[in-house]
């Protein structure tokens, strides 16, 4: 007999894990998978999308969370009608007991597709397809086993962070407990959605960064040191004798010129008022060189994709705050942030355009901050100055 | 009454106990081969990690699959990556092999650790999203399928990141990877002039216009708006805000590439991706030509950069006309910007190559 899905059937084969065969294991048992695979089939035949613009249900409490989702062809696909995701909120670096896991997934045969994105691209669980009237039910089933749902609409989503000192030498701040904390306290900023447009927060624990906080969030934390990076000469010593071409690939890659190294010697030293943390020579030499030990943050603030006024990198804002809970510094920061977005921010504008718009300088004494010389790659260059 | 705000678990009682009693105590890590790495702490304890590819949309048979090895192996503890990877992670350095071959029997590639091709940040595509100008799931699998050498052994000089998305909301990290596949629409949306009052709010969609070509009707009489199609570079944004506007179409809709972004700040700051080739059709269900681009740029990547160069620092140093002549892809007026900021992109120097 032919196949239903002759296109997708070409998507079985090949040594990368396939997503058509994950969606048919759950077609086995779901109709809802089943037709699922019916529409994106017919997508990859006419090389359109099939759902339908939008879709607006929840659950009670929440202003977000969940996304609506109808194909617009039930008719030929009655079971994939109604195709919602809910964003579950993940633990902090993405770690699970497999009880926890289970549990979820077990939750979700019973209420959904049985499909899922481990992860969004924001870091939540996804569960991906269920009916209006499976929304309640499985949310309150969720909760009673400890899931909450992540965020979704205008409000702050869910933040998530690198794996920080869990796993990794590295880590300038806990970046897992951070988020942790953030999440927790900002629960109601998070389910209810209040504000011009979505905010996003992420840490990472150095400035390797990733979890690309600095591109991928509104309020960029990311983990630095103020002293000087740690050197252990013997370790030095024994990357020479295996053959590292220290002088060509590490100490001329230095963005900063820091690094001076005394081959008859081979001994690594640095001028630590010229090293600017990049990270290159700890990364490659992750036995002999770590970071320092008076450890904080750098906060930067603005990264958002390119609709409406073009893509930004997060920018400079504190360049360095200590980061012990309870943190109350970086709290009363975002509460200042936000006070005065709210305030300003026009309809679907995220806080970098808000600031482009009325200007950094005015941003900057709203939230008591005052200008630097790291705020900026260099001064304006033109006279067009206000005083 | 459901309970509500009560955040997500506590990660505290995800961990496995080598990380509990590790916290914050690591010393220095390496990479033992593709795929595998060691974690050794202050106290003498080691963590030995294996990284599995994942398609990322998975069933939970798939999820319950992965659990059942982290029960055999790794006391019923497991971790996803920031780039969808799966780890299994074990203090006993004998049970390495057992769950390489473990994954393996389930069909995973071992890898994304290191100077490699990790796994595709990507997007819902035709799968949910009602906006979309391409597929994310079949696209990652086509690129990975043909790249998956790259995944599973060190054949670079630094990492290279992929990313995909599916509109110009460019949801993911397409805006910063190495290499980024992006879905565009090249024809301006269709405007139902019979339903926009009833299902749009005007004023939003106007405003949602990067480049101001839409505006009220000149027809008093019609309650709609109409778009100046001169000002129109098929963004989609007011599709988002306003279901009367669609512009999805089987021939217009395709996808661009961009390259050389980054985000961490190791030697060069972050950096955005910038246009390589500006339009391919969509050919499902595997992209050839976007494929065999992105295989041609990897290739040459690999041949002429420096080690522990990434794709954008490489870029920087021949210069984009370079990258142009190497890889063979034509420069066209798409390349040029002409937004907001598009002066600063242009060559303010008599430095350059023939």
């Amino acid at each position: 007999m032919a196949s239903d899905t002759p296109l997708l059937d070409e998507l079985e084969k090949g040594p990368w894990p396939s997503f058509v065969k994950e969606i048919k294991r759950s077609a086995g048992k779901s109709p809802k998978a089943k037709d699922l695979l019916g529409v994106v089939e017919q997508s990859y035949k006419d090389k359109i999308t099939h759902w339908k613009h939008g879709g607006i249900v929840g659950v009670t409490g929440y202003g977000g969370g969940v996304i609506g989702r109808y194909t617009d062809i039930p008719e030929k696909f009655p079971n994939a009608e109604q195709m919602h995701t809910i964003r579950v909120n993940h633990p902090s670096g993405w770690f699970y007991t497999t009880k926890a896991l289970r549990t979820v997934c077990d939750i979700w045969e019973k209420h959904g597709s049985g499909l899922t994105n481990m992860h969004g691209s924001t870091g939540d669980i996804i569960l991906l397809g269920t009916d209006t009237d499976q929304l309640q039910p499985a949310f309150n089933t969720l909760t009673e086993n400890g899931f909450d749902l992540g965020g979704s609409g205008s409000a702050l989503r869910t933040p998530s962070g690198c794996v920080g000192p869990a796993r990794c030498e590295w880590a300038c701040i806990d970046s897992p407990h951070l988020i942790y904390d953030l999440t927790q306290t900002f629960q109601d900023e998070l389910h209810r959605p209040r504000w011009p447009y979505k905010f996003k927060i992420k840490a990472s624990a150095c400035p390797n960064d990733c979890v690309a906080a600095i591109a991928r969030a509104d309020f960029t934390i990311i983990g630095t040191w103020r002293d000087s990076i740690r050197i252990d000469q013997a370790a030095v010593k024994e990357y020479a004798s295996k053959g590292l071409d220290i002088e060509n690939l590490i100490v001329a890659r230095c963005p900063g010129q820091a690094l001076e190294y005394d081959a008859k010697a081979q001994k690594l030293s640095v001028k630590p008022q010229d090293c600017l943390r990049c990270m290159h020579c700890i990364s490659k030499m992750t036995k002999a060189i770590r970071p320092g030990k008076e450890t904080g943050a750098t906060i930067l603030i603005g990264g958002k994709a390119p609709i409406l006024r073009g893509a930004f990198l997060s920018w400079v804002l504190v360049p360095f705050i200590k980061v012990e809970p309870p943190y109350t510094e970086i709290k009363e920061l975002l509460e200042k942030i936000w006070d005065w977005w709210d305030e300003h921010g026009r309809n679907r504008e995220r806080i970098a355009e808000t600031i482009g718009r009325l200007g950094l300088k005015d941003f900057l004494k709203a939230v008591d901050l005052k200008p630097i010389p790291q705020m900026v790659y260099h001064p304006r260059s033109n006279p067009f100055v206000f005083f | 009454m459901a309970r509500t705000d009560i955040g997500p678990p506590d990660y505290r009682l995800m961990l496995p106990e080598t990380i509990t009693s590790n916290y914050g105590k690591w010393k220095y890590h390496e990479i033992l081969k593709p795929g595998v790495m060691k974690h050794v702490s202050e106290t003498g304890d080691e963590l030995y990690t294996v990284r599995a590819g994942s398609p990322r949309l998975v069933s939970i048979d798939f999820i319950r699959d992965i659990c059942d090895i982290a029960d055999k192996y790794c006391d019923g503890h497991l971790r996803f990556t920031s780039r969808f990877n799966i780890e299994l992670m074990t203090p006993k350095k004998e049970n390495v092999d057992g769950i390489i071959g473990d994954l393996k029997k389930l069909g995973l590639p071992i890898g994304g650790i290191g100077d490699c091709i990790s796994n595709i940040v990507h997007t819902q595509g035709w799968i949910h999203c009602h906006s979309a100008a391409t597929d994310a799931s079949g696209l990652v699998k086509s690129i990975m399928d043909e790249l998956y050498e790259y995944f599973t052994e060190f054949k670079l000089h630094a990492k290279l990141r992929i990313a995909v998305a599916c509109c110009i909301n460019m949801c993911g990290a397409v805006h910063c990877s190495d290499l980024a596949v992006v879905g565009i629409h090249t024809t301006p949306p269709k405007v139902n002039h019979e339903k926009l009052a009833s299902t749009c709010e005007i004023p939003s969609v106007i405003a949602s216009c990067p480049t101001g070509a839409i505006r009220r009707h000149s027809d008093k009489n019609i309650n709609s708006v109409e778009v100046r199609e001169e000002r129109c570079m098929y963004c989609g944004n007011c599709y988002t805000v306003c279901p009367s506007m669609p512009l999805a179409d089987p021939d217009g809709d395709g996808v661009a590439i961009y390259v050389g972004g980054k985000v961490s700040n190791s030697r060069k700051p972050p950096m955005f991706s910038r246009l390589a080739v500006p339009f391919i059709p969509n050919n499902p269900p595997r992209w050839p030509e976007v494929t065999s681009i992105l295989k041609k740029i990897v290739e040459v990547y690999a041949r002429d950069s420096k080690k522990y160069e990434r794709l954008g620092e490489w870029i920087q140093r021949i210069g984009w006309e370079r990258f142009f002549a190497l890889t063979n892809i034509p420069f066209t007026e798409q390349h040029i910007d002409d937004f907001t900021y598009a002066t600063e992109t242009f060559r303010a120097t008599t430095q350059f190559k023939w």
